[in-house]
């Protein structure tokens, strides 16, 4: 079921999941340009209390999307959150109202570069304007608008999820009472950028790719995509984990082909998880959304100093990082945390120690569940939520 | 005013005796806050805004969930990152003899906050001296209970040695105590020599010289 939610408060009496709203006004992007007709799509869990005051937005990452905490509708896999959402979770959806969006440039629902261009009547491909974290945050803060709900208790998210629970803070922090940025950094590194620049390059050097306009042509550049996947995926993990999980162990057979075969246990996976990625997402989305990321940069946008953009801040912080985590390191972490203190923010940290790369965020990791539990209940105390 | 933080628990003898060095309303930095006691403490009785460093995982935890503001990290490596007089009153409470480099430390302690109290165990106690004199080894006591090879203090001082290295680094003492073996405190100022050979333990709150 679709639903257009023009009505202010409305949400909590509505079903949680396919839910649309179609943004009144053009929303305005840092690059310059406003787009129209702006559709977000977006899932809710839990009800909004008389108050207004127990709102939770949760942020996806690159890849993720609004499924969160439901089942998702094209692989039938839990989502990606739902370990961390739900009743007697750390986002207890019997405390908190939980609200998931899909990011302006994804291809899940919400207005992104697979949508109609109003000009032309086409998809628009590589005539979508490019979009930056400050902007897929300005849309979250419209839809908060439309549902009514003037200030969040918490917003929260990993990578790219973290990058625009970081946006939230500086650019709305009359809006959001507590932040919980997990496994990300104030700015894309450059060897962040770089790992991102060869999946593009993979998609844009696959045939089908047709300069973007791929749906117009009947064709999808799934090789491409698929190998951007795969690239992106390596980073994701950890030496540690790969060798546990995998080693050197051979796929269905018993020695080597001596041939480009999967021969080996991780060459099969990583096609697995490029070939099932191709089914869920689009190429021109993944070219936008990694685009995002790279732009992203805190302290250039406020003077060069980080601190500067939470300067008065009254938000309370967590901020959390894996020591395993290699695509974004601890030290990405801390430089926030410093930030802050020289912010006078109040600011916890936690670095949880485990093998399993980046991706930790969204595995089951209790001493993160214990962190959190434990900051939200507090947190909740001091806004006087039950 | 927060709600965040329970009733004021029962504090230790010796975390108490800080919280009393500390000014009410002041802005607090607590280094090792382990699992956040004395903050918790000190939101509840005097009203700070406080802040915690600690190393151990269930630490933070436990201290996250009193609604404190803790950051995971050391003495040693940490404190670099705060800006300069950042808070009124810096703790260090049975920590410094702990660190690799307590110079660095104190001075970074003196620099980040306007006051800094520091508490440790006296190496000069009597009963120290006399098992050092009396064995030949390395003395292991009822506050100093572990092998010079399992212990986490590596640079263990008298009172003596401590306020000369406050010295050292341009700061004065307001106030100090010792607790001795019976638990009894006595103000420092008066007979340093008797402080020196009586303390088990010492606080002392220091500032900066003008």
């Amino acid at each position: 079921m679709t639903v257009d939610l023009h009505v202010p408060g409305a949400a909590a009496r509505l079903p949680g999941s396919d839910l649309k709203i179609v943004l009144e006004q053009p929303l305005p992007l840092d690059c310059g340009v406003a787009l129209g007709a702006v559709t977000i799509a977006y899932e809710t869990y839990g009800t909004l209390n008389a108050a207004r005051s127990n709102a939770v937005l949760v942020c996806h990452a690159l890849t993720g999307d609004q499924h969160a905490a439901s089942t998702h509708p094209i692989t039938g896999k839990p989502g990606w959150w739902s370990l961390m959402i739900g009743p007697g979770r750390p986002i207890d959806t019997d405390r908190y109202f939980v609200i998931s969006a899909n990011v302006v440039g994804g291809c899940m629902g919400t207005t992104g570069p697979t949508a109609l261009d109003p000009k032309s009547g086409k998809p628009y491909g590589l005539a979508f304007p490019v979009i930056t974290i400050a902007d897929m945050v300005r849309a979250q803060a419209a839809l908060l608008d439309a549902l009514g709900i003037a200030d969040l208790f918490c917003v929260l998210g990993g990578s790219m999820g973290g990058m625009q629970v970081l946006q939230w803070a500086a650019a709305y922090p009359e809006r959001v009472f507590a932040a919980v940025p997990i496994a990300t950094a104030a700015r894309h590194s450059a060897q962040n950028i770089a790992f991102h620049e060869v999946g593009r390059q993979a998609i844009q050097a696959d045939p089908e790719w047709r300069d973007g306009d791929y749906l117009l042509h009947g064709t999808n550049p799934k090789k491409g995509l698929a190998v951007a996947r795969m690239a992106a995926h390596i980073t994701y993990l950890s030496e540690a984990a790969l060798h546990r999980k995998f080693g050197r162990n051979l796929q269905d057979r018993t020695r080597i082909t001596y041939g480009f075969d999967a021969d080996f246990q991780i060459e099969s996976y990583l096609r697995h998880q490029g070939l099932t990625f191709v089914d869920r997402f689009d190429a021109n989305s993944y070219l936008y959304i990694t685009r995002a990321m790279d732009y992203f940069d805190l302290a250039a946008d406020h003077g060069g100093t980080l601190a500067q953009a939470f300067q008065g801040t009254k938000t309370r912080f967590c901020v959390v990082s894996f020591t395993s985590d290699w695509l974004f390191p601890t030290s990405e972490s801390r430089t926030v945390v410093h930030a802050l203190n020289a912010a006078a923010a109040k600011v916890s940290f936690v670095e949880i120690e485990t093998d399993r790369g980046h991706d930790s965020f969204l595995l089951n990791e209790p001493e993160m569940f214990a962190t959190l539990t434990g900051f939200l209940g507090s947190a909740a105390r001091a806004r006087g939520l039950s | 005013m927060d709600q965040t933080t329970n009733p004021a628990p029962a504090l230790r003898a010796d975390l108490l005796l800080i919280a009393n060095m500390v000014a009410p309303g002041a802005r607090v930095l607590d280094v090792g806050c382990g699992d956040g006691a004395l903050l918790a403490y000190l939101a509840e009785a005097k009203n700070v805004d406080g802040r915690g460093i600690e190393l151990s995982q269930a630490g933070v935890n436990a201290a996250v969930a009193r609604g404190l503001a803790v950051v995971q990290g050391d003495a040693d490596q940490d404190l670099s990152d705060y800006p300069s007089n950042a808070f009124d009153d810096v703790i260090l409470s049975q920590t410094i003899q702990a660190t690799r480099n307590p110079k660095a430390v104190l001075a970074d302690l003196l620099r980040i906050g306007r006051r800094v109290i520091v508490s440790f165990p006296n190496f000069g106690h009597w009963e120290v001296r006399l098992k050092l004199l009396g064995t030949g080894r390395m003395p292991v006591t009822r506050a100093l209970d572990e092998p010079w090879y399992e212990t986490q203090n590596i640079h263990l001082c008298t009172i003596r040695d401590f306020l000369g290295l406050a010295d050292a680094l341009g700061a004065s003492v307001d106030h100090g105590v010792t607790v001795d073996r019976r638990g009894r405190v006595h103000d420092v100022s008066a007979r340093m020599a008797f402080a020196n050979l009586f303390g088990i333990s010492a606080i002392f709150r220091l500032s900066r010289r003008a």
